[in-house]
């Protein structure tokens, strides 16, 4: 890490807090992106619902696509990397967020936005588990890396 | 309408900065959670500024009875800790620390996607769905259950 790479987090951290903040004050919903692909998925039913959540999820792939366009290359594929513990990360952080009923952005950014004690404890939780697995995989079973 | 353009608006922007932070990068996101390798605490400044804005905006924006374009806000106000936070929290870390990618970054990466993109975004698709289903069943097994009691009774 250096200075400029700090800058970039901090500033692309603020950026979604600024987002989030948005989206709570005009429209009253928490930016969590588990949550808005659950309920376009299953939940909702009123096309006014469906709608402002499709175009949240078109912004988010073009307002990357901005920032690749513009200014950074894309990350590339890891090729060493095993497809199954790809698939297994996938269905787990699917299966893990819908059931815990939220993520990175929904517990994470916003939940400890407006102080939530069970969003402190998810984010304390998966935060800390992801490290221990991120050791596990890594340097107990070899796998995933270099 | 205004809603779409807010959604549109606010997607760009929370878009733009998961790019620019560096979590659409799954090495760069292992390299902050591996703490025994060469520990890289940049994603910590992510989480910073992003709830450092949260926190102080979310108490004046909460001050308002409502949020400008609707009636309510749509949070829940469950407070109790239950089993399903608990599990669906460690099941998700789990997920996050093997690939690097949590839910976000993975819908934002359809901006330029590399094959693992291709791995990861339907497996996390269906375990969503899987979850929904498992979830849908159990009520309906409850409902169930609740109405064969209450016969039980009568």
């Amino acid at each position: 890490m250096n200075n400029f790479s700090m800058l970039q987090a901090l500033s692309g951290g603020v950026l979604i807090g600024i987002s989030a903040a948005l989206l709570l004050w005009l429209t009253g919903h928490v930016a969590g992106i588990s949550g808005i692909i659950g309920r376009l998925l299953f939940a909702v039913k009123k096309s006014d619902e469906v709608i402002w959540r499709v175009l949240f999820l078109v912004g988010l792939v073009a307002g990357a696509k901005l920032y690749y366009l513009g200014f950074a290359e894309a990350p590339t594929g890891r090729e060493y990397f095993p497809v199954w513990l790809l698939v297994v990360s996938g269905l787990l952080v699917g299966f893990g967020s819908s059931l815990g009923k939220g993520c990175t952005s929904g517990h994470g950014v916003c939940g400890l936005g407006r102080l939530s004690v069970r969003s402190l404890v998810a984010t304390l939780i998966f935060l800390s588990v992801a490290i221990i697995t991120t050791f596990l995989i890594r340097h107990v079973f070899g796998l995933g890396a270099h | 309408m205004a809603k779409h353009i807010v959604g549109l608006l606010t997607g760009l922007i929370f878009g733009f900065g998961l790019a620019l932070s560096g979590m659409t990068q799954p090495e760069k996101v292992l390299g902050f959670l591996d703490m025994a390798g060469r520990w890289d605490p940049s994603l910590l400044f992510v989480l910073g500024g992003a709830v450092g804005v949260t926190v102080i905006s979310f108490r004046f924006i909460l001050r308002r009875k409502k949020p400008v374009l609707d009636s309510r806000y749509y949070f829940s106000d469950e407070t109790h800790i239950d089993r399903s936070l608990v599990i669906g929290a460690v099941l998700f870390g789990v997920g996050w620390g093997i690939g690097g990618y949590c839910p976000g970054p993975a819908v934002t990466l359809l901006a330029a996607p590399s094959w693992e993109l291709w791995a990861f975004l339907p497996a996390m698709l269906l375990g969503i769905f899987l979850q929904k289903f498992w979830a849908a069943r159990r009520e309906e097994k409850n409902v169930v259950d609740e109405v064969a009691e209450q016969n039980d009774c009568s």
